[in-house]
């Protein structure tokens, strides 16, 4: 296949986990604003930051009347809607469709159709700000969207290169936007050591958590209460969990692996997988706390960052 | 539908006996669902608007009109015969006038025409292009005035479009109305894409010892054609290309895969040839591939459509066509032309003038239904304006008088009314022959009168039968 194809696929499933995180980032936050347990703005500034949209937001504002403020209508309009934003759900989805319109011949023909009525739905359902009351049908409208999409790749394409990419795509991103959810939490989100504990601190986890959809399942995995570092461990460390980093992690060996085994060839960024998924397996969330939580995900955010590097130029994306 | 009395011509009894029983409200909801469809899958084209910028493009759909333009057998078994032999006589014109220019030796056509003309590549002057062939695809753009009567009104020998939807327009019809098809038998297109892989497969360089491999070369997502590029490499089983995956690899074309270049034998281009190379054409283009043209000079590539056949359906080359054909056929042409008058002629261009408000003006090398004045339909200022611009550049035009073209019905919302239509048949050209899929892509000037049938003014499209009988 070509290798613009290969990175077309691969950018386009990109893009739709980015989309639906943020719907799912957006949920949590809204669901927080509303059940009081931290004053609206708090909470909408925290989805923002978590979003890892912060500075762009705060740019976005800083001209209008009354200030940089964080509220429902602006916080969501900025990361569903807003043109100015290069990850909101609308931009996102577009890119995603591009990608497919350019990789036409690839995905199969339901594969296509589901992303490009993803498109026109979300275009409908996002064409105006979106009131409070309106909220949760636009947000579901966005998960189900996705799932669709996800449905549609799953059941009908060929379990072939194309496929390989596609996953990549889907997990490096995924790996990428878990492992940003937790470094703001420890690093921006918590201002003091002596807030931990605090009811601000069980509030901001219960929004990552939710984030991620693993509340429920936190939930049964831990039913004595949830300590930082059991949170943590579950997020990074747990292979059951599909947005832990640890899951990431190893999908990404396996289809790798199986690219390999495709072309006959022994890729550097295979190896480069391995090692990032090797540190993740057989340890115990004492040794990353040891290490320092925000170091251990600053570096394993680069080795993403090159590990996507190395996969551009291992199957040449572009010339 | 109806031919001069009231009742419908015979090819359509099959089709107006199943009509007559139809609920029109259905026909409205079918005719909705028929619109969804094609936004849902994608059916799209590109709108450029007043800015020029590529990624402002709007995408829009074509109408589709759900009553079919019905052929008999017999009709198009003529028609067939009549393209066949235009499309050789297209091919050994080209060959001709890049090899020994017999035709202007013998005075059938004037040599001026293709001294100063941007459509004739000197690049091309004593090239072999491979099997000898130039128009690989045509699409021969007819009118009918009568019963079986037909004329040419363009021969698109550069990179014609639309093939396409005449395949999902039969495929939404056949999707919509299943009982239909039981009951008329409609001739098959579905084997397009299959016998354009074959047909480009035969065209393959003589040093390509292998199976070829065939690639769709387009110049991007954003181009007005881009849907059906994506549509014929992806029915044809073969790579979609664009420029930024092309290079030349040891004396070949090569596309970047994800395992390395691999060599490319037969490049379907749908890319102009002003863009093709900028190291032979147009030093500005960034959709092309540097040095595309020495490995086709040498004979390393095939090229469809070759470069430079432009030149044979420029419209001031189409007045002369009758003459072509007989010159390279010996036969006298099966298909007539429209009556053309030549603006850069004295007598022609005072005719014209005189006669503005009833004749079809165009430019030269226009194309897309842009830069035209349609006498009849335009206002006393419009007309005007054009005669200015017709006076400052004569040789610009040419002028066809409005023939009164038959009509086909479209379903509006009080029933049928009539529109008319003209119809774009595909040949595909190889060393084995001339081979063409009955049917065609029917466009139909949805506005009440109109005659401008394009897609960027307005225009629909129809499915196009071909009866069984």
């Amino acid at each position: 296949m070509l290798g613009r194809t290969a990175g077309g696929i691969y950018w386009m499933c990109r893009s739709l986990e980015r989309s639906e995180n943020t719907a799912r980032l957006v949920e949590a936050g809204s669901r927080i604003a509303l059940s009081r347990m931290l004053d609206g703005e708090s909470a909408w500034k925290s989805v923002v930051t978590t979003a890892g949209v912060r500075q762009s937001y705060d740019d976005r504002h800083r001209e209008d009347d009354d200030g940089i403020v964080y509220n429902h209508a602006q916080v969501t309009n900025f990361l569903l809607r807003d043109k100015a934003n290069p990850s909101s759900v609308l931009n996102v989805i577009d890119s995603a469709r591009q990608n497919a319109r350019m990789v036409r011949t690839a995905i199969t023909t339901e594969a296509w159709e589901a992303i490009n009525e993803s498109w026109m739905e979300l275009n409908d359902a996002l064409a105006r700000p979106i009131r409070e009351t309106e909220l949760p049908a636009a947000l579901g409208i966005i998960r189900r969207q996705a799932a669709l999409v996800r449905g549609a790749l799953h059941g009908t394409m060929m379990r072939n290169d194309i496929y390989y990419f596609a996953r990549l795509g889907t997990y490096l991103e995924r790996a990428d936007n878990t492992a940003r959810i937790i470094d703001v939490k420890y690093y921006t989100l918590l201002p003091t050591v002596a807030s931990v504990g605090s009811a601000l601190d069980n509030v901001q986890w219960e929004m990552i958590l939710r984030s991620v959809s693993a509340h429920r399942a936190f939930r049964w995995m831990n039913d004595t209460g949830s300590s930082a570092s059991a949170i943590a461990e579950f997020l990074i460390l747990d292979e059951r969990l599909p947005r832990s980093l640890a899951f990431c992690a190893s999908e990404m060996v396996a289809n790798l692996e199986l690219l390999t085994t495709e072309y006959g060839i022994d890729y550097p960024s295979c190896r480069r997988a391995r090692e990032l998924s090797e540190r993740l397996q057989n340890r115990d969330i004492k040794s990353i706390f040891d290490v320092g939580l925000h170091k251990f995900i600053g570096s394993f955010l680069d080795d993403n960052i090159h590990l996507a590097q190395q996969i551009e130029t291992d199957f040449s994306f572009s010339g | 539908m109806t031919g001069h009395g009231d009742q419908p011509r015979e090819p359509y009894d099959g089709y107006a006996e199943w009509f007559n029983d139809q609920d029109p409200t259905r026909l409205m909801r079918k005719s909705k669902e028929a619109e969804a469809f094609f936004r849902r899958t994608g059916i799209t084209f590109n709108v450029y608007g007043q800015t020029a910028d590529a990624a402002q493009a709007q995408e829009r759909l074509i109408p589709f009109d759900l009553i079919p333009r019905i052929l008999s057998g017999r009709e198009w078994d003529k028609l067939a015969k009549g393209i066949d032999q235009r499309v050789r006589a297209l091919n050994a014109f080209l060959y001709d006038v890049y090899h020994r220019q017999e035709i202007f030796r013998a005075g059938v056509v004037p040599h001026e025409l293709i001294a100063r003309n941007e459509a004739y590549l000197p690049q091309m002057i004593g090239v072999e292009p491979p099997g000898g062939i130039y128009t690989h695809i045509v699409g021969t753009d007819l009118v009918c005035t009568g019963e079986g009567e037909f004329f040419v009104l363009e021969d698109n020998a550069r990179t014609p479009s639309g093939v396409s939807y005449m395949l999902e327009n039969r495929e939404s019809m056949m999707q919509m109305f299943p009982e239909l098809f039981s009951r008329v038998k409609v001739r098959p297109v579905s084997g397009y894409p299959k016998r354009l892989r074959e047909s480009l497969a035969a065209c393959k360089p003589d040093n390509c010892n292998q199976k070829p491999v065939v690639a769709v070369f387009t110049p991007g997502i954003h181009n007005s054609a881009y849907f059906e590029h994506s549509f014929l490499a992806d029915q044809m089983g073969v790579e979609l290309v664009e420029g930024s995956d092309l290079k030349i690899v040891d004396g070949h074309v090569a596309m970047r895969t994800t395992t390395g270049y691999q060599r490319i034998d037969v490049l379907y281009r749908r890319v102009d040839d002003d863009f093709l190379d900028p190291l032979n054409f147009n030093p500005d283009s960034m959709l092309g591939v540097p040095g595309i043209m020495d490995v086709y000079r040498a004979g390393g590539i095939t090229i469809a459509n070759a470069p430079g056949t432009g030149i044979a359906d420029d419209k001031a080359i189409y007045s002369y066509m009758p003459d072509i054909i007989e010159f390279y056929t010996g036969e006298k042409p099966l298909l007539n032309n429209v009556q053309t008058w030549r603006c850069s002629e004295k007598d022609s261009l005072q005719y014209v003038l005189d006669n503005l408000a009833d004749l079809v003006v165009k430019e030269v090398h226009g194309s897309g239904g842009y830069g035209m004045l349609v006498g009849p339909t335009s206002s006393k200022k419009e007309i005007s304006e054009f005669r200015k611009k017709l006076q400052a550049r004569p040789a610009n035009y040419i002028a066809q008088p409005t023939l009164s073209l038959s009509t086909c019905p479209i379903f509006v919302k009080k029933g049928l009314a009539p529109r008319h239509v003209d119809l774009r048949p595909f040949a595909l050209v190889s060393p084995k022959g001339i081979d063409m899929v009955p049917g065609g892509l029917t466009r139909v000037a949805l506005k009440k009168g109109s005659l401008v049938v394009n897609s960027s003014q307005g225009g629909g499209t129809k499915d196009t039968w071909v009866l069984d009988d």
